[in-house]
């Protein structure tokens, strides 16, 4: 074997504390070198160039380069080596500079270490086989789970461009948290107007197949080719039948025990409902914890008005199959319960604000409902408790967001914003009302957003207090909220008719165990985490899941729609190509060993081990062995360190490879 | 049950009856009260804002004593001592050089491992089943609001296991020996605290605004388990009702006292005529109505062996 050697100066970054020539020159001496040369910039055009020209002239069959890490320029070299003629595998990078020249002062000793450094690459590049990359086919369909803004406008641009997407959501309908709100800053054109033409063209849009009323159960495969499980669960009426006449809601006998979960429980519904008129699709649910026929097997009022015969008492949960290449996840967020402390939660609530025991104290999206010409008081500013209109509003903000003991660390990032928006819109219906902010700071970054605060506060007249509230509680119908004006430095007690409280943004609580479910990474909070906070925002850990809206971290509107067509842009991305490409560094079974123990199948994170059946000529079952699904495997080698016998190895770090580097050292 | 007993100063002085009702009903209780030999002061108040060290300190010798009497547990009642023993032994646990320099102070190496416990966490042990089974008047004409101040339900995380801002731990209590509590909005508002001495005016504006509170939402007694709070709201009222001519006195109790009179334990044991403000028109109420419904139910019944009354209550 004719081996190459190539020492890189980087510049000063190696050539500062390691002799380089020197270097070269003690290479050039190893058994099987052939040509051995050092220069400032081996990645440069030039350098690159010197690589070429000497496998062209000396007919090398390997390189070693000397250089930075791997993780910067290896496709670097392997590009430049292929494009001279040798398998791009046949490549190996001794890492200088991070595990060389930055971290040693003395020039003797940097040298000598390089040169062992050197000597370990040339003697483990011997044992080097030439690779073919891996070449797996692409589905090209998306899955998106949840039906929010996001996952709506991530829909929407895929199938625009041409692709079908499985959108899946959990609710009787899609829209989301977007669907309830009442107008949205800083605009203030109204939250549905905008809304609903989506949820309509997402419905009728020929390219996506809509799953409402249905949950992800099981994932399987691997970018590109997911297999995935999905639970369709029983709405108790026939979607293919149901007209949506919305007469069964209308006849439905239980009117007043369930809370509507679209009113935030500020109304009630019938046991069989839609959420709201304008939902999509426009079909509606049973409720079988509340419905009268599920629990004494009498009554079917709806099946006895439904002309179309499309009640079905008897549905079951299905579940449906679905390919796809890749998967967005919009699942979006829910808000914090600042009720009394949660039993078993580290989270401690906020008993002195007394949410859930006083009727007039209600949260933000119960105030968009209140605010809303869809919500449960057609749009008047009507108080929970006795429906008059609150002559004094207080809105607190902070409560649960940036309260490391009580609640989050994190800035819920949107409150300031609506807190502003609902003061305002407050101030535009009662006008001779008074409200006012507690605020800890005001965060107003973002296109026309501080303006937007200026405004509730200098055109509106939004009285705005710096200082935290200690407690609320009711007399007289009236809620005591006293606080501190942190600015002037003294007590604040404000007799309000109705308090709303901006509470934090959390992540959904199942989001845990769909994270697991999908193999990605979420964080301490329980948001999903991406693969790189700058660079690949949209992108996890897992190839082919991408992440859309407040599933990964407090975001508003625009923010979720940009994330959206990014997270459905990356797909496209995927879809661009017939194949996909991948390293072809997995692990590989030697079936004449192998006994067949599957120790392999138990450590495999990335579950791409299977079982192979080796069978003879007439078909007589011979063993049962392991076998590695290309598709899945990492690389991550825990099966080769765990296998008894020896029969799996790594392909690109099979054992003879790492031996002889080791074997190199031990000759110092 | 045995448990080690740390009265501290105001239960030999101006808790008396704190003491002598919390004597009586663990005596009912069959609970072994042992109080520490050669308690010394839990430094209170006066410590923590003049050495931080001596804070930690003079609970931390307290704590010795009981280790030494091989105690595993120690009521505390006073809700003062209570915080300034249970936060002198986290910070014990947690802090390795306060824990050294304690020890050079001591001359002793600190050990844990014991356990502090109020008087709310005290009933939660026994059971409130227990309770409920002691119970022998009817204490249900008289509604109570619970007060726990500040410093029961504190420090957080490592006190009392309950809501620190909306408690209702007490309320629990009071409701399994047949009581009833009103729903107010001053349960842990501050009462001045040991502001009693220097600022006296301030410590009646914060009780009347407490009491009328407790009034306002239909109780008849305030019921505590703190002797500042105690001496506070019960002692001051008469300064109150001097500066507030038409304020109504309530009675202040501390919940052992409460729970004594439901057991029938007599009056003058629980210590309940050593008030400020006089405990015999809530007392009458109680009477009012004097004999509890089942007695009454019991008397004509006919005489029937020991045996059969128990499975009869069992049944």
């Amino acid at each position: 074997m004719k081996i190459g050697v190539f020492v890189c100066h980087c510049g000063e970054n190696i050539g500062r504390t390691v002799n380089c020539p020197e270097v070269s020159k003690a290479c050039a001496s190893f058994p099987g070198v052939v040509h051995s040369e050092d220069y400032k910039y081996m990645c440069s055009d030039p350098g690159q160039n010197l690589i070429k020209q000497a496998i062209r002239e000396k007919h090398l069959d390997a390189v070693v380069v000397g250089s930075c890490s791997p993780h910067m320029h290896e496709k670097t070299f392997r590009k430049a080596c292929a494009s001279a003629g040798i398998n791009s595998y046949m490549v190996e990078i001794a890492n200088l500079r991070e595990h060389c020249s930055w971290i040693h002062e003395d020039i003797n000793q940097a040298t000598k270490k390089a040169i062992d450094l050197m000597r370990f690459a040339v003697e483990r590049v011997k044992f080097n086989q030439p690779l073919e990359t891996i070449k797996v086919p692409v589905t090209k369909r998306s899955l998106v789970i949840g039906g929010g803004i996001s996952g709506i406008q991530a829909a929407l641009d895929i199938a625009n461009a041409g692709f079908e997407v499985v959108l899946v959501e959990k609710e009787p309908s899609i829209g989301g948290h977007m669907s309830q709100l009442s107008e949205t800053f800083p605009t203030l054109d109204c939250s549905q107007c905008i809304l609903t033409p989506r949820m309509v063209e997402v419905y009728q849009h020929p390219k996506i197949k809509l799953l409402s009323y249905s949950e992800v159960e099981h994932v399987e495969g691997f970018i590109g080719n997911f297999k995935v499980t999905i639970r369709r669960k029983a709405k108790s009426v026939k979607e293919e039948l149901c007209t949506g006449c919305g007469l069964c809601a209308e006849k439905c006998p239980i009117k007043k025990k369930a809370l509507s979960e679209f009113d935030e429980g500020l109304s009630n519904r019938p046991a069989i409902y839609v959420p709201f008129p304008q939902a999509v699709p426009n079909v509606p649910v049973i409720d079988r914890s509340v419905c009268t026929y599920f629990k004494t097997g009498k009554c079917e009022m709806c099946k006895k008005v439904c002309g179309r015969e499309a009640i079905d008492f008897t549905q079951q949960d299905t579940f449906v199959t679905e390919d796809v290449g890749s998967i967005i996840v919009a699942t979006g967020y829910k808000l914090y319960s600042i009720d009394k402390k949660p039993e078993d939660s580290i989270y401690k609530g906020y008993g002195e604000y007394g949410y859930g025991k006083f009727k007039n104290v209600i949260n933000g999206l119960q105030f968009e409902r209140i605010a809303s010409a869809s919500g449960p008081t057609s749009g008047e500013m009507l108080r929970p408790s006795d429906k008059t209109v609150p002559k004094k509003i207080v809105f607190i903000q902070c409560v649960g967001s940036r309260d490391e003991s009580k609640g989050f660390s994190y800035c819920s990032k949107i409150c300031c914003m609506y807190t502003a928006k609902h003061a305002m819109l407050y101030k535009h219906k009662v006008h001779d009302g008074e409200a006012y902010v507690f605020y800890m700071d005001i965060r107003s970054g973002g296109k026309n957003y501080e303006e937007f605060v200026r405004r509730a506060i200098e055109e509106d007249h939004v009285n705005y207090i710096r200082g935290r509230v200690s407690r609320i509680y009711e007399e007289d119908g009236k809620l005591i909220v006293k606080g501190e004006d942190t600015i002037a430095g003294l007590p604040v007690v404000i007799e309000a008719d109705l308090v709303v409280l901006a509470t934090a943004m959390i992540a959904q609580q199942e989001a845990p165990k769909l994270a697991q479910t999908l193999n990605i990474s979420y964080d301490k909070y329980g948001y999903f985490q991406e693969a790189h906070p700058k660079l690949r925002p949209v992108e996890t850990n897992t190839g082919g899941v991408f992440l859309a809206g407040a599933c990964h971290s407090p975001r508003d509107i625009p923010e979720s729609v940009a994330m959206g067509s990014a997270a459905a842009a990356k797909s496209l991305v995927l879809f661009g190509a017939d194949m996909l490409e991948r390293e072809p560094i997995i692990a590989k079974v030697d079936a004449t060993t192998c006994a067949g123990c599957f120790y392999c199948q138990k450590v495999c994170a990335y579950n791409a081990i299977e079982k192979k059946e080796i069978r003879d000529r007439l078909g007589n079952l011979q063993k049962v062995v392991a076998f590695v699904n290309s598709g899945l495997c990492q690389g991550c080698g825990t099966c080769n360190a765990t296998c008894p016998s020896k029969s799996i190895e790594l392909i690109g770090f099979k054992d003879d490879q790492i031996f002889a580097q080791i074997n190199a050292f031990a000759e110092v | 049950m045995k448990l080690g007993y740390y009265p501290g100063c105001s239960l030999n002085g101006t808790a008396k009856e704190f003491n002598s009702s919390l004597k009586e009903v663990f005596a009912a209780l069959n609970v072994d009260l042992e109080e520490l030999n050669d308690w010394s002061c839990c430094g209170a108040t006066s410590a923590h804002v003049t050495s931080h060290i001596l804070s930690v300190a003079l609970p931390a010798r307290n704590l010795l004593i009981a280790k030494k009497q091989g105690l595993n547990e120690l009521l505390a009642p006073c809700a003062a001592c209570y915080s300034r023993l249970v936060s002198s032994q986290q910070e014990l646990k947690l802090d390795e050089k306060m824990r050294m320099k304690v020890e050079d102070l001591l001359e002793e190496k600190v050990t844990n491992g014991l356990q502090i416990i109020n008087l709310i966490q005290i009933f939660q042990k026994i059971g409130l089943d227990k309770l409920k089974e002691k119970k022998q008047v009817d204490i249900s004409k008289i509604k109570a609001a619970c007060y726990y101040g500040c410093l029961l339900v504190r420090p957080v995380d490592i006190a009392l296991p309950d809501d620190m801002e909306s408690p209702d731990s007490m309320e629990a209590i009071i409701k399994s020996i047949g009581g009833k509590t009103v729903d107010w909005n001053f349960k842990t508002e501050c009462c001045g605290a040991a502001h009693s001495i220097a600022h006296t005016d301030i410590v009646e504006k914060l009780c009347k605004g407490i009491i009328d509170n407790a009034q306002k939402h239909g109780a008849d007694v305030i019921i505590v388990a703190c002797p500042m709070c105690h001496s506070n709201l019960d002692m001051r009222q008469l300064n109150i009702i001097k500066h507030y001519p038409d304020h109504k006195p309530i009675p202040v109790l501390y919940l052992s006292q409460l729970v004594g009179l439901s057991m029938g334990i007599d009056e003058k044991k629980l210590g309940l005529g050593v008030h400020y403000i006089s405990t015999k028109p809530l007392l009458e109420k109680i009477k009012s109505d004097a004999l509890p419904t089942e007695v009454k139910k019991e008397v004509p019944a006919p005489p029937v062996s020991n045996d059969k009354i128990k499975k009869g209550v069992e049944a």
